[in-house]
């Protein structure tokens, strides 16, 4: 049985300029102990998703379907049950750690809170217990930097903090929403060591958000690519990497220069990212696409699975989209 | 041998950092954020800056374009230094030296059409230049970057971010400069439209003729662009080498760490590298370690690295590196 099943997941922000639909009918599965990665571009819904399914979207979003955890849809849930959810079962971390800490308290102070809240430990224990937490990210001098505030860290002990306070209660699943995008190489490759260690350690499955291809190739076990608002490809890295089945990660991936290739011109995707709240009837993709068929941008293709496991929505053949 | 275009010698820029809550008379602290950084750039070539933040890699941009003052050393522009120019020399090297920086939207005013930004410098510079003929220009030069010449009455807050970058490149070519400072162009775009602005970029720098300095974070991106790569760590130049050498087969620890830790997209290679991951990070630039400044984070690094700073050795093939450890690794060895 799968971690987090998420089953036909629309998500509508009311806007003055009408309703947006950020999240166009997505469907997926986490196992216990996996890695996902959902890749995507700026606008592709692949943030929203992970909103939606932690309850926290903005006021005037709402969505609908189902999130399943443990047998419960976590869509509708009150901000109660959700609390208790986000404590000991998911956990977030997020693209820019300045802004997610409380600038005005201490670390041991937003460390111990949780736990306080959550397992109703005494101060003095959580306390201890955020230290050790702090040791675990390998944060250097923990018993003493915990007593600082997050101005006096820099970005990537700040990201460690953040995986530290995600990890207090041991969740089974924790989503990293860009969690390096803010960051320098080294230290994105600092922070990408540690979340692989952490779940080996933890057997934490870890939802990968973001647009870094590179940073996928490296960690993820399965690849799920969005474009707006809905999949337009699943399978194992490997796979997804080595033999893009659908226009636009072919697209993506030839894109990108790569430090191990004398790349000749790059190869690009004509156009702009979509506008969100006129996306054509069809595939979302249609409008940028070079392989447009008639029916591309009327008729929405299905997500189909094939024998192998994986999944693509697109008209073209698999033939066709691979030579 | 042709005469650079540009040539840096031995520039420094210092900072004066006050402390809060000092007294007036407490002498302000030094921030060296460029530290005696000397190349040269050939006509016609891009030369690539990487580096973390806090590097120094914008502060060495600005100060080529004199924004920023510089505490020592020489800026040679076409072979006339920066500083001695006459306020009439600066005009004109004003108009040779463009740049185009990173958040393309916060770089145009929101208030001004397209066809006002991009004609701007040219009505600073050519003020008698015919109405007609400042928008033929922006008309013909809005085509040449990829935007519909119809567009020129709209405002920035109607584009896309790929867009308001073409626009900013647009604006920075319109004088027809020698040298081009990219300031982390692509940086803030999406993977499918940085590839486009990079092509762009490059086939201007084709047509155009133009020497470009670009500076980015992604090593990937710099490599592909760049002919040669000057890698900075704390305002000090580590290594300098052409694009291929440098990130196939770094010489200078720093760079060897930097390039291992750029992912590459492929899962086979991608798990297969061997990965220098270097701990800790960036000293603070107000108190930079003694001698060699990466020597407090450097795998290599022994007790005589803290005494002089190690002076830039030459290996030949313009290749320098700043290291008397240097060792050339094949940092890409078990991808290959």
């Amino acid at each position: 049985m799968s971690l987090l099943e998420i089953k036909d997941l629309k998500v509508t922000f009311r806007t003055n300029d009408g309703p947006v639909n950020a999240v166009n009918g997505l469907s997926f599965t986490i196992d216990k102990g996996e890695t996902l990665a959902i890749v995507g571009e700026s606008g592709s819904g692949k943030s929203q998703t992970a909103f939606a399914a932690m309850g926290l979207l903005a006021q005037n979003g709402s969505a609908t379907g189902e999130v399943n955890w443990d047998g419960r849809n976590l869509i509708g849930l009150s901000q109660r049950q959700m609390n208790k959810v986000r404590s000991d079962q998911i956990a977030m971390i997020f693209q820019d750690p300045m802004t997610s800490l409380n600038p005005y308290m201490r670390i041991s102070d937003q460390m111990a809170e949780v736990l306080v809240q959550h397992k109703g430990m005494s101060k003095r224990d959580a306390i201890a217990e955020a230290t050790r937490m702090l040791d675990a990210v390998r944060i250097p001098d923990a018993a003493n930097r915990v007593r600082m505030y997050p101005h006096e860290f820099s970005g990537g002990m700040r990201q460690r903090v953040m995986i530290a306070m995600a990890l207090l209660c041991r969740p089974r699943l924790l989503i990293a929403d860009e969690p390096t995008t803010a960051l320098d190489v080294t230290v994105q490759a600092q922070i990408m060591q540690l979340l692989g260690d952490i779940r080996q350690e933890f057997g934490t499955a870890v939802i990968l958000i973001t647009h870094d291809l590179g940073v996928v190739a490296g960690f993820c076990d399965r690849t799920l690519v969005m474009y707006g608002g809905q999949i337009m490809e699943e399978g194992t890295t490997e796979e997804v990497f080595a033999q893009p089945r659908h226009p636009y990660t072919k697209g993506l991936l030839q894109a990108v220069p790569r430090l191990d290739r004398d790349d000749g011109d790059l190869q690009t995707i004509a156009g702009e990212p979509p506008d969100m709240s006129r996306l054509p009837a069809g595939c979302p993709f249609s409008p940028r696409c070079a392989t447009m068929l008639e029916q591309c941008p009327a008729v929405r293709p299905e997500l189909v699975t094939t024998s192998d496991g994986r999944r693509r929505a697109c008209h073209l053949s698999i033939e066709e989209v691979v030579q | 041998m042709t005469a650079p275009i540009l040539s840096v010698k031995d520039l420094s820029v210092t900072f004066d950092v006050r402390q809060q809550g000092a007294w007036p008379w407490t002498p302000a602290r030094k921030l060296h954020a460029v530290n005696k950084v000397n190349f040269d750039l050939k006509p016609g070539e891009c030369l690539g800056v990487v580096g973390e933040s806090g590097s120094g890699k914008s502060t060495l941009a600005r100060a080529i374009v004199g924004t920023v003052p510089t505490s020592g050393g020489q800026i040679l522009v076409d072979g006339r230094d920066l500083a001695s120019m006459s306020p009439e020399e600066r005009r004109v090297h004003r108009r040779d030296v463009q740049m185009v920086f990173q958040d393309p939207l916060a770089a145009l005013n929101p208030r001004m059409t397209v066809g006002e930004i991009i004609a701007e410098p040219l009505i600073t510079h050519e003020p008698n230049t015919p109405r007609a003929e400042v928008k033929k220009r922006v008309s013909e030069l809005m085509e040449r970057v990829g935007l519909l010449p119809n567009l020129i009455n709209r405002y920035p807050h109607e584009f896309s971010g790929g867009q308001c970058q073409r626009i900013g490149i647009a604006r920075a070519l319109i004088l027809r400069p020698k040298l081009l400072i990219c300031d982390e162009p692509v940086s803030a775009l999406d993977v499918s439209v940085q590839a486009q602005v990079v092509n762009l970029l490059m086939e201007l720098q084709r047509d155009f003729g133009l020497s470009m300095i670009f500076i980015a974070h992604d090593l990937s991106v710099v490599k592909h662009i760049s002919d040669e790569i000057v890698v900075m760590y704390l305002g000090t130049v580590m290594e300098q080498a052409n694009a291929r050498t440098l990130t196939t087969k770094p010489s200078h620890p720093y760079s060897q760490a930097l390039i291992s830790a750029v992912p590459i997209p492929d899962p086979v290679l991608e798990r297969a590298r061997p990965r220098a991951v270097i701990e800790g990070e960036l000293p603070s630039p107000l108190n930079p370690p003694s001698g060699c400044v990466f020597r407090t984070r450097c795998p290599k690094a022994q007790a005589s690295c803290a005494g002089d700073r190690p002076a830039l050795l030459d290996l030949g093939n313009d290749h320098t590196v700043a290291c008397p450890f240097h060792e050339e690794v094949d940092v890409l060895a078990a991808a290959v």
